[in-house]
């Protein structure tokens, strides 16, 4: 197989929670993948993992066909950039780029120092005394410069302003068509990601819930509004993902595309429809998962 | 420009498709990249070059190996009539629907059509006969 990382049953324990509970994926490679997930969903751990920074309790993982583990033919070619990446004491910007140039083989100095002027990175500073903004560029800079056959970003963005945040997405854009290789980007900022992404993938307590083409799952949900009986007699028997009414008028989720026949169908009976964006699916979706886990938990009880 | 809930490689193809049909890109005129593409919509490039793919399948542009691609010959003919086809389904039908609910009927809607166009004439010639 062609797939760049392979996880099979993947569990992570923690004293009594599963961080990550028999997570199975397989990562072709080639593309930007979005990784999202609420807070403590298990996104930072799968991370840790794919990169040896952490441990499974059980599964096999597999990168580059191999354990990644004390590893280190496999390692060089990944960079993982933490969203709290600790440096020593006394390093500056400098030092830590001459550090993963070193490191990385594909580095590439001229777009490094390019990157710099466009955050304006202070470089004589001690990263100690830097901006958590400017602290964020000097992981966004590794990131790309090093041009690593797999780069995870963690929340690279962490107080980046809007303008930090565009360059890093623009230059992302411009270097990875110039030199494809497999983006794994993890973000809560899922309406700034969602046209820089080709795949979804989607934890939540610590399973995978969604994994898929973002195009496919761009028109997997629609929002229909109108007058309440209307509503309700055409939501029957679908999948509704959420519902909220205001009066007599109720605006229901539903999941499943609509063929051209069926949009017709419900602009003549008076109703109206509204796009969902990627960020309302996911939240409608991570809701619904949560909802349905806590039922169940009830049940047992 | 980019809009929810519609596949993006849809969207970027009928972009192209309004630039053939409104003659800023002529035909036999180099289309842009999908690299060109993706910086300007800010998207995947992958998802620019299935936009593309689509256009080349429903032969609208074709491929100069080693050059790229280009709007082929008689591609805004094709366009016009396949856009003229569902003209009264997108555009008149959500019409009618609203004239109906403000009780507007199919004669109301033709004097109003009418008295608009005649508007919109004499403000593009700019002068009225």
């Amino acid at each position: 197989m062609t797939a760049v990382i392979e996880v099979h049953n993947l569990t992570k324990r923690y004293k009594t929670k599963n961080a990550l509970d028999n997570v199975s994926l397989s990562i072709e490679g080639g593309a930007i993948y979005g990784l999202l997930g609420r807070n403590g969903a298990g996104k930072t751990t799968l991370m840790s993992i794919l990169t040896a920074q952490n441990f499974e309790s059980s599964g096999t993982v597999k990168v580059f066909g191999e354990h990644p583990y004390e590893n280190a033919p496999v390692l060089s070619r990944i960079c993982f950039v933490r969203e709290s990446q600790k440096y020593p004491d006394d390093a500056t910007p400098r030092h830590a780029f001459k550090a993963a140039s070193l490191f990385f083989k594909n580095w590439n100095q001229e777009f490094a120092e390019q990157l710099i002027a466009d955050f304006q990175l202070p470089m004589k500073q001690t990263i100690k005394k830097l901006s958590r903004g400017q602290l964020s560029a000097v992981g966004v800079i590794i990131g790309l410069a090093s041009r690593a056959e797999i780069t995870f970003f963690d929340e690279p963005y962490l107080g980046l302003d809007a303008v930090a945040r565009q360059i890093f997405y623009d230059r992302l854009l411009d270097d990875y068509a110039e030199f494809p290789r497999t983006i794994i980007l993890s973000s809560h900022l899922i309406d700034e990601v969602s046209n820089l992404i080709e795949h979804v993938v989607v934890i939540d307590d610590g399973q995978i819930l969604v994994n898929e083409d973002t195009d496919s799952l761009r028109d997997r949900a629609v929002t229909v509004v109108g007058d309440a009986a209307a509503v309700d007699a055409w939501a029957g028997g679908r999948e509704v993902l959420h519902s909220e009414s205001l009066g007599r008028v109720r605006s229901v989720t539903v999941l499943g595309a609509l063929s051209a026949d069926e949009r017709a169908e419900v602009t003549a009976s008076g109703l109206d429809l509204a796009p969902v964006s990627l960020q309302q699916l996911i939240v409608r979706l991570t809701q619904k998962a949560g909802a349905t886990n806590s039922a169940e938990n009830q049940e047992v009880r | 420009m980019i809009e929810e809930g519609k596949a993006l490689f849809l969207q970027i193809a009928e972009q192209i498709e309004d630039q053939i049909l409104d003659r800023s890109l002529e035909e036999e005129a180099k289309a842009p990249s999908t690299n060109e593409l993706a910086a300007f919509y800010r998207i995947n490039p992958a998802t620019a070059a299935k936009g593309v793919a689509m256009l080349t399948d429903k032969g609208v542009l074709y491929k100069r190996r080693g050059i790229g691609m280009f709007i082929a010959t008689g591609a805004r003919e094709a366009l016009l009539t396949e856009r003229r086809a569902v003209f009264a389904d997108r555009y008149i039908d959500p019409l009618l629907a609203e004239a109906r609910a403000l009780g507007l009927g199919a004669d109301d809607l033709a004097a109003l059509l009418r008295e608009r166009a005649a508007a919109a004439s004499t403000t593009i010639e700019g002068n009225p006969a």
